[in-house]
C-alpha cells in the first residue's frame, strides 16, 4: 500500500544556505552585514590613517578654546574672548530663531494661499497659482538673494528719513525700514529682573562721539533681537536730545541724570512667557470646565471673556509690575538707535524661507481640503451648520489628518535650509561652528561631526513633536 | 344637478410662447463675472485687492522690462542710453548684460570654439530622453538611451572615444554571461558571474584596453577640464546625473526599508534619516572639505564628480521615502497575489508591485527630481559656478558692477521653465496612468 508520507529527513546540507528560502534570508543578512562591516572598517581605518599622516588627533577640546571672532548677531551674550563652544551655541540660537520665525510666518502664509486658491473669485485664485509656482519653481537660493538685493539696494537708507520730504517711519514713527535692516520698537522695562543702570552723569557729548556712539548702537542693536539680550544700552545718550519721545515716561533716550534707564533681560521675558503659557492653560481649562457643564445641564455657561480674561489680566499685571515701555528707534548720528535692529540678512533669510515654504504649504493644504469630499460639507449643510462652522467643525479637523504629516516634512525642510544663511552671511550654526571655527582650528572632522549631529538632533526632534501632535489628531478607529 | 360645468372650457394653451433669451446678467461674461468676481462683499473686497496687487506689480513691471535696453557694452553706457531716452531718472532694465553675457550663463568658462559640444550633446539628450518619457516615440530610440550616457561624457569632457567604448564593453560582457551562459551553469552562478567578471575588466582591462586601442587608432576630443565648466550646463549635469543614478538607488533602499530582513532593513532606515536629517549643504561641505579623510592616502578626485556622488545619495534618501508610500499604499491583495503565482521576490517586485507603487508614487519623485534641480545651485558654496555664482562673478567685473535684476530674472526664469515643465510632465502622466474609473 502507497503511503504518503513526509519526505525522509535529511541533514543540513550546505546548498542549502542559498536555495532554501528558509535560510536564504539569513545567508543574504549575513553577507550584508560582513560588507557593511567591511566598508565601514576601511572608512575608519581610512580616516585614520589620514588623521596621523596629516598629524591630527580627534578631539573636541578646540570647544573650549577662545573663538577671537565676532559675531553680529546674538541672542545671548558673546563677544570674541568667549570660546568656540559658545560661538557654536550663538550660533545654534540664531539657527533655532530663524527657523521658528519661518515656520510659523510660512504656516500662515501657506494656509491663506491654500485656501484662497480654491476661491471661487477666479482673480483671487489665479494669483495665488501665480504665486505658489512662481516660488516653488525658482531655486530657494535665488529668493534669498533676490530679496536680500531688495533689501540692501532699493530701501532707503537712515539719512534719508532725515527732513521733510525723506522716507516716513511706519506705524506711529515707530518701525523704519532701511537699507541697513528694519528697526522696531523694543519693549524695554524699568524694573527688570536683571537689573537696571542709573543713567551716571556724563560730559557733553562732543559731536564726533556720534561715530563710536553709532558704532557700539551697531553691535549692541543685534544683541536685542528677540528676548532682548543684554541691553546694556549706556551708549545711547548722547542722541536722545530733545527728541520728545513719544513713549514718554524714561525711554532709554530720554534718561535725566539720576533716572532708571529701562532695558530688558532674559529673566523679564522668561517671566512673560511662563506667565503667558500660564494664562493660555488656565483659558484652556475655563473651556473644558465649560464643557463638562454643558454635557451635564445642557448650558454651556459663558466662557469668552473669561479666557480672554485668564490670558491678559496676569500678563498686564506683570507688564505693569515690571514698568514696561515702549523704546521707539531714533534716528540719531548716522543711523537709528534704540528699539531693535532686525539684520537684513535675517529679514531676507526669513522672508525668502517664508514665502518659499509658504508656497509648498498652500498646495498640501488644497491637497488636504480637497480629500475631503464634498458630501460632509452638504452633510453639514443639511444639519444646518453655517460656512464657518462647518470648515471649522467639519472639514478642518478632517483635513488636518492629511494635511499634517507633510506639513512636519516642511518645517524640517524649511529647518535645514535655513543653513543657505551662508548666502547672505546670517551668522547661524553653519557658519559659526561649521564655518569660522572650523576655519580657524582646522577641526574639519569633529566640526562636521557636530554640525552634522545637531542637525540630525533638531530633525528628529521636529518630527517627534509633529508626530506625537499627529497622532492625537488621527482618526482614532476601533 | 349641481353647479358642475357640463361644458368647461378646456384652459389649454393653443400656441407656444416664443423662447426668449435668459435675462441679461444671467447669460455670457455678466453672469460669469458676477459669479466669480462679485458674488459677495468679501469677494468683492479681494477682487479688488488682487486687481490692485496686479496693476501695482504689472505698473513697475513692465515698463522696466519692456523699455529695457539691449544694446550697451557697460552699466554706465546702459544708463547713459535710458537717460538719453526716457529722461533722466527714468528706472529701466538694462539686459544689455544677458545680450552679452548669456553663453557665460548657460556654458561658464566652456571653451568658445567648443560650444557646439555641449549644445550636441544636449539634443543627443533630448533624443534619448524622448522614448522614456513620451510613449509614442519609436521604441528603437531606446538603443541611443543605452549609449547616450557614455557619448555625453565624451562630448562634454573630451578625450579618447575608447575610454566610454571600453566602458560600454563591460556591460556587454555581462548581458552575454546573461545570456549564453546561464542555460549551463545555473540561473545564480551566472548572476554573481555577470556582476563580478565586469567588476574585475572595469577595474583592471579596461584602462589598459582603452589605452591600447587609443594608440592604435586615435579617435580623440580636445578635452576639457571640469573647472572649466559653469552656469547651466554645470547645473544639468548635476542634476541630470542626479537624478538618473538617484532613481534605482532610490528604490532600492524603499524595498530594504520594507524588507523583513532585520539587518538590511535597520541599515536602509539608518542611510535614510541620517541623510535626510542633515541639509544638504552640509553634505556638500563635506563631500569638499572631508571626503579625502574617508579614502586611501593620494585619492583626488574631481570636486563635480563627488558632488554627484552627494546629491546623488541626497535624492536618492528622499526617493526611498517616496517610493516607500506607494509600497505601503499598495493593498495586500496584490502581494498575496503575486506570492500566489509562484514568483520570486524580484519577479513579484519587477513585474506586480514596483509597477503599480510606482506609478502612485510619479508626483512625490517628480517633485524630488525638481527639488534635485534646484539644489544644484548650492555647489556655488563649495567653489563651483552654477549660475548664482556666475552671476556674482559678473557683477564683480567693473563693466557690470551693479546689475542685479536682470541677471536675476534670467536665471530664475530659466530654472522656472525647467522646474515648471517637470512639474506639468508629472500631471500628464499621472493623467495618462490613471486606469481607475472616477
Amino acid at each position: 500500500m502507497a503511503t504518503i508520507s513526509d519526505p525522509p529527513e535529511r541533514g543540513f546540507r550546505l546548498s542549502q544556505l542559498i536555495f532554501d528560502t528558509r535560510y536564504r534570508s539569513m545567508t543574504i543578512q549575513v553577507v550584508a552585514m560582513v560588507l557593511i562591516g567591511l566598508l565601514l572598517s576601511w572608512l575608519i581605518s581610512n580616516t585614520i590613517h589620514n588623521l596621523e599622516a596629516l598629524g591630527k588627533d580627534f578631539n573636541f577640546g578646540f570647544l573650549s578654546q577662545p573663538a577671537g571672532y565676532d559675531i553680529n548677531q546674538q541672542l545671548i551674550d558673546y563677544n570674541n574672548q568667549m570660546t568656540h563652544g559658545r560661538a557654536a551655541l550663538v550660533g545654534i540660537l540664531n539657527t533655532l530663531l530663524v527657523a521658528v520665525l519661518g515656520c510659523a510666518l510660512a504656516t500662515v502664509l501657506g494656509v491663506i494661499a491654500g485656501v484662497l486658491r480654491l476661491s471661487n473669485n477666479w482673480v483671487v485664485s489665479r494669483l495665488t497659482a501665480v504665486y505658489v509656482e512662481g516660488f516653488r519653481n525658482v531655486p530657494l537660493l535665488l529668493w534669498i538673494v533676490l530679496i536680500f538685493a531688495l533689501m540692501t539696494e532699493s530701501m532707503p537708507s537712515p539719512r534719508d528719513f532725515r527732513g521733510e520730504d525723506g522716507s516716513s517711519m511706519l506705524l506711529g514713527e515707530s518701525v523704519a525700514i532701511t537699507n541697513r535692516g528694519v528697526y522696531i520698537p523694543n519693549v524695554v522695562f524699568s524694573r527688570s529682573l536683571g537689573g537696571n543702570e542709573i543713567a551716571a552723569p556724563e560730559p557733553e557729548a562732543p559731536a564726533a562721539a556720534a561715530t563710536p556712539g553709532t558704532n557700539m548702537a551697531g553691535t549692541y542693536g543685534a544683541s536685542r533681537i528677540a528676548t532682548g539680550g543684554a541691553g546694556v544700552q549706556t551708549g545711547q545718550n548722547d542722541t536722545a536730545a530733545g527728541s520728545g519721545s513719544a513713549s514718554g515716561d524714561g525711554a532709554a533716550g530720554g534718561a535725566e541724570v539720576g533716572e532708571v534707564i529701562p532695558t530688558s533681560s532674559f529673566w523679564d521675558w522668561l517671566l512673560i512667557i511662563t506667565v503667558l503659557i500660564a494664562g493660555g492653560i488656565g483659558a484652556k481649562f475655563l473651556g473644558k470646565r465649560a464643557a463638562r457643564i454643558q454635557e451635564a445641564t445642557g448650558k454651556r455657561p459663558m466662557t469668552l471673556p473669561l479666557q480672554i480674561a485668564a490670558i491678559l489680566v496676569p500678563l498686564i499685571v506683570v507688564l505693569v509690575g515690571l514698568g514696561a515701555s515702549l523704546d521707539k528707534p531714533e534716528l540719531g548720528g548716522f543711523n537709528f538707535d534704540g528699539g531693535v535692529h532686525l539684520r537684513n540678512s535675517l529679514i531676507a533669510l526669513w522672508l525668502a524661507l517664508s514665502l518659499y515654504t509658504g508656497a509648498f504649504i498652500a498646495e498640501i493644504v488644497r491637497g488636504g481640503i480637497l480629500a475631503i469630499s464634498n458630501g460632509q460639507t452638504e452633510a453639514a449643510y443639511a444639519l444646518g451648520l453655517r460656512p464657518g462652522t462647518t470648515m471649522n467643525l467639519v472639514i478642518l479637523p478632517q483635513a488636518l489628518r492629511v494635511i499634517i504629516p507633510p506639513l512636519i516634512s516642511q518645517f524640517l525642510n524649511l529647518t535645514k535650509n535655513s543653513s543657505l544663511a551662508i548666502a547672505v552671511g546670517y551668522m547661524d550654526v553653519r557658519s559659526t561652528l561649521g564655518g569660522i571655527t572650523i576655519n580657524q582650528t582646522g577641526r574639519e572632522l569633529e566640526g562636521m561631526l557636530l554640525l552634522g549631529l545637531f542637525y540630525l538632533v533638531l530633525s528628529l526632534l521636529i518630527s517627534g513633536v509633529m508626530n506625537v501632535y499627529n497622532s492625537s489628531v488621527k482618526l482614532k478607529e476601533r | 344637478m349641481s353647479d358642475t360645468h357640463a361644458q368647461t372650457v378646456p384652459f389649454v394653451r393653443d400656441t407656444m410662447l416664443d423662447q426668449q433669451d435668459p435675462p441679461l446678467t444671467q447669460i455670457g461674461a455678466v453672469k460669469w463675472i458676477r459669479e466669480n468676481l462679485f458674488s459677495s462683499w468679501l469677494n468683492i473686497l479681494l477682487t479688488l485687492l488682487s486687481l490692485w496687487v496686479i496693476y501695482a506689480a504689472l505698473s513697475h513691471l513692465l515698463p522696466w522690462a519692456l523699455r529695457g535696453i539691449w544694446d550697451a557694452s557697460n552699466l554706465s553706457e546702459c544708463r547713459a542710453l535710458a537717460a538719453e531716452r526716457y529722461g533722466a531718472d527714468a528706472s529701466v532694465a538694462c539686459w544689455a548684460v544677458l545680450a552679452e553675457r548669456w553663453p557665460q550663463l548657460v556654458f561658464g568658462f566652456f571653451p568658445k570654439e567648443l560650444y557646439w559640444r555641449p549644445i550636441l550633446a544636449f539634443l543627443l539628450f533630448l533624443a534619448a530622453v524622448a522614448p522614456v518619457l513620451f510613449s509614442s516615440v519609436p521604441r528603437k530610440i531606446l538603443w541611443v538611451t543605452a549609449l547616450a550616457p557614455f557619448l555625453l561624457f565624451w562630448l562634454i569632457w573630451g578625450g579618447s572615444l575608447w575610454g566610454p567604448i571600453a566602458a560600454v564593453l563591460g556591460f556587454v560582457i555581462s548581458w552575454a554571461i546573461m545570456t549564453y551562459a546561464a542555460p549551463k551553469i545555473g540561473a545564480l552562478l551566472s548572476v554573481i558571474l555577470a556582476i563580478v567578471v565586469p567588476v574585475v575588466y572595469w577595474l583592471f582591462v579596461c584602462g589598459p584596453l582603452a589605452d591600447a586601442l587609443a594608440s592604435v587608432v586615435p579617435l580623440a576630443l580636445q578635452p576639457v577640464a571640469t573647472q572649466k565648466m559653469g552656469g547651466f550646463l554645470l547645473a544639468t549635469i548635476i542634476g541630470v546625473s542626479g537624478i538618473v543614478l538617484s532613481l534605482p538607488l532610490g528604490i532600492l533602499l524603499a524595498l530594504g526599508r520594507q524588507s523583513d530582513m532585520f539587518i538590511i532593513n535597520k541599515f536602509s532606515v539608518a542611510f535614510i534619516e541620517i541623510i535626510r536629517g542633515v541639509p544638504l549643504i552640509v553634505w556638500l561641505f563635506t563631500a569638499s572639505l572631508l571626503l579625502n579623510y574617508f579614502l586611501p592616502p593620494g585619492t583626488n578626485f574631481d570636486l563635480m564628480l563627488r558632488v554627484i556622488i552627494m546629491v546623488t545619495l541626497f535624492s536618492a534618501a528622499y526617493i526611498a521615502e517616496v517610493v516607500r508610500g506607494g509600497l505601503a499604499a499598495l493593498p495586500k491583495g496584490q502581494y498575496e497575489a503575486a506570492d500566489a503565482l509562484g514568483l520570486d521576490y524580484w519577479k513579484s517586485m519587477r513585474l506586480i508591485i514596483l509597477p503599480q507603487a510606482l506609478k502612485i508614487s510619479i508626483p512625490g519623485i517628480v517633485n524630488t527630481f525638481i527639488g534635485l534641480f534646484k539644489d544644484t545651485t548650492l555647489v556655488v558654496f563649495i567653489g563651483l559656478l552654477d549660475p548664482i555664482g556666475l552671476s556674482s562673478s559678473i557683477r564683480a567685473s567693473t563693466d557690470w558692477n551693479g546689475v542685479y535684476w536682470e541677471l536675476f530674472v534670467f536665471i530664475g526664469l530659466c530654472f522656472f521653465i525647467f522646474c515648471f515643465s517637470m512639474g506639468r510632465y508629472s500631471l500628464f502622466l499621472e493623467k495618462k496612468l490613471r486606469r481607475e474609473h472616477r
